[in-house]
């Protein structure tokens, strides 16, 4: 074998080494990588007491309710498993909808209400036209009809 | 094909010619594609239903992204041929190829950041998929910076490269952080195991902007790799001959 064939699989190997290290390490620490925790995650009281955290899902729909001073907001986050009741004061983004994804950052306070310091939201990888959209909602209500929900 | 000699492309002096040759086409091709991708994404294209004309963003955002991380992994695979084989020219693409992908990252970083005030209501959270890019830029910085810092060139290669080879471990970890963990930014509309999950128009005009991208890429890396060649070979026979030529 040529000294450069033995360089090239040294180095391969250096990089395989350095993937699986890198691999083990990020495993560790994969619960503080988590950016958000889902509703079930809280109710199951894994997210942290003590200090701030975010809670992410979906609007629950019907549950948004704005207060008349125009900047509070009372909604729910879900997961379709567990919601959690979320207070907010401030400006919700533009792409803030019921039945939309949602990430909020704040602390329970004892009535276990998830009091908010700040709203984002996270919306999903489809892009289409208006009119797809409305095109696709109108066939999946036609199936909901056609197989009735056992 | 075994008669073929590869060697004889490794050779800076061949190099330089060709090189010089094939860059007015890159940046050609590269020019009318953008405008071409610019047009179908900016006026063909329809408003998207959740995001409206904020979504136009994907047409910029997304092939730097890409090209942030395309390039990072050859100048990886030139570094790491350069270590192997001791070829002048793998290194010198390796530090050509380094200036772009960075402009790639920033763009990425920028324009995300232009997007994601009015559609999350952020400009910057530290999830897994910004952070992770961000060390990208970090890494382009960190290769320019300890090559500039050291005198001589050969060993100023062999530590460029070194930081290369490990900071390729993250290229992986950037694409699969929106599957692996919770994050804010939203999964790939375009991979390779499923169909895309946009309209058929949005995705044509975003990958001829990816094209025209990798053609811009392409064509910056040569000159900046043809610019690298005649620094480091001024005192060699064939870069006198070539200047008296022209003189």
């Amino acid at each position: 074998m040529k000294l450069r064939h033995k360089k090239l699989i040294l180095v391969a190997l250096a990089v395989i080494a350095l993937g699986v290290v890198a691999a083990l390490v990020l495993n560790a620490f994969r619960s503080n990588l988590v950016f958000f925790f889902s509703p079930t995650q809280v109710v199951k009281g894994e997210a942290p007491r003590d200090r701030s955290f975010r809670v992410g899902g979906l609007v629950e729909k019907g549950s948004l309710v704005r207060e008349k001073d125009g900047v509070t907001a009372h909604f729910r986050v879900t997961d379709t498993l567990q919601t959690i009741a979320v207070d907010y004061t401030g400006l919700l983004p533009d792409l803030f909808k019921e039945g939309k994804g949602v990430v909020t950052e704040g602390r329970l306070n004892d009535r276990g209400v998830f009091v908010a310091t700040q709203v984002l939201a996270k919306h999903d990888e489809n892009y289409m036209p208006p009119e797809a959209a409305s095109a696709l909602e109108q066939a999946q209500k036609a199936q909901k009809t056609l197989v009735a929900p056992k | 094909m075994s008669n073929f000699n590869w060697y004889k492309y490794s050779s800076p002096a061949t190099f330089y010619g060709l090189a010089g040759k094939m860059i007015p086409w890159f940046y050609g091709v590269a020019a009318l594609l953008c405008v071409a991708g610019l047009y179908l994404g900016l006026f063909l294209a329809p408003t998207d239903f959740q995001q409206s004309d904020a979504y136009r963003i994907i047409f910029i955002h997304v092939p730097a992204a890409w090209m942030a991380m395309v390039i990072y992994v050859v100048m990886a695979c030139w570094a790491a041929l350069g270590l192997a084989f001791n070829t002048r020219l793998s290194f010198m693409m390796a530090s050509a190829l380094a200036p772009t992908g960075a402009l790639m990252t920033f763009i990425s970083l920028w324009t995300g950041a232009l997007w994601g005030k009015p559609t999350w209501g952020a400009w910057w959270v530290w999830d897994a998929r910004l952070t992770s890019e961000l060390i990208l830029f970090f890494l382009y910085l960190g290769f320019m910076a300890l090559q500039a810092a050291i005198d001589d060139p050969r060993r100023a290669d062999r530590a460029g490269a070194l930081i290369a080879l490990v900071g390729v471990v993250n290229v992986p970890i950037i694409y699969f952080s929106v599957r692996w963990w919770n994050t804010l930014h939203q999964g790939a509309s375009v991979s390779v195991t499923k169909s895309p999950s946009m309209a058929a128009i949005m995705l044509a005009g975003m990958l001829v902007m990816a094209l025209a991208a990798w053609m811009y890429a392409i064509a910056a890396a040569l000159s900046r790799a043809r610019s690298i060649i005649l620094e480091r070979e001024k005192n060699s026979q064939w870069v006198a001959q070539m200047v008296e030529g022209e003189a």
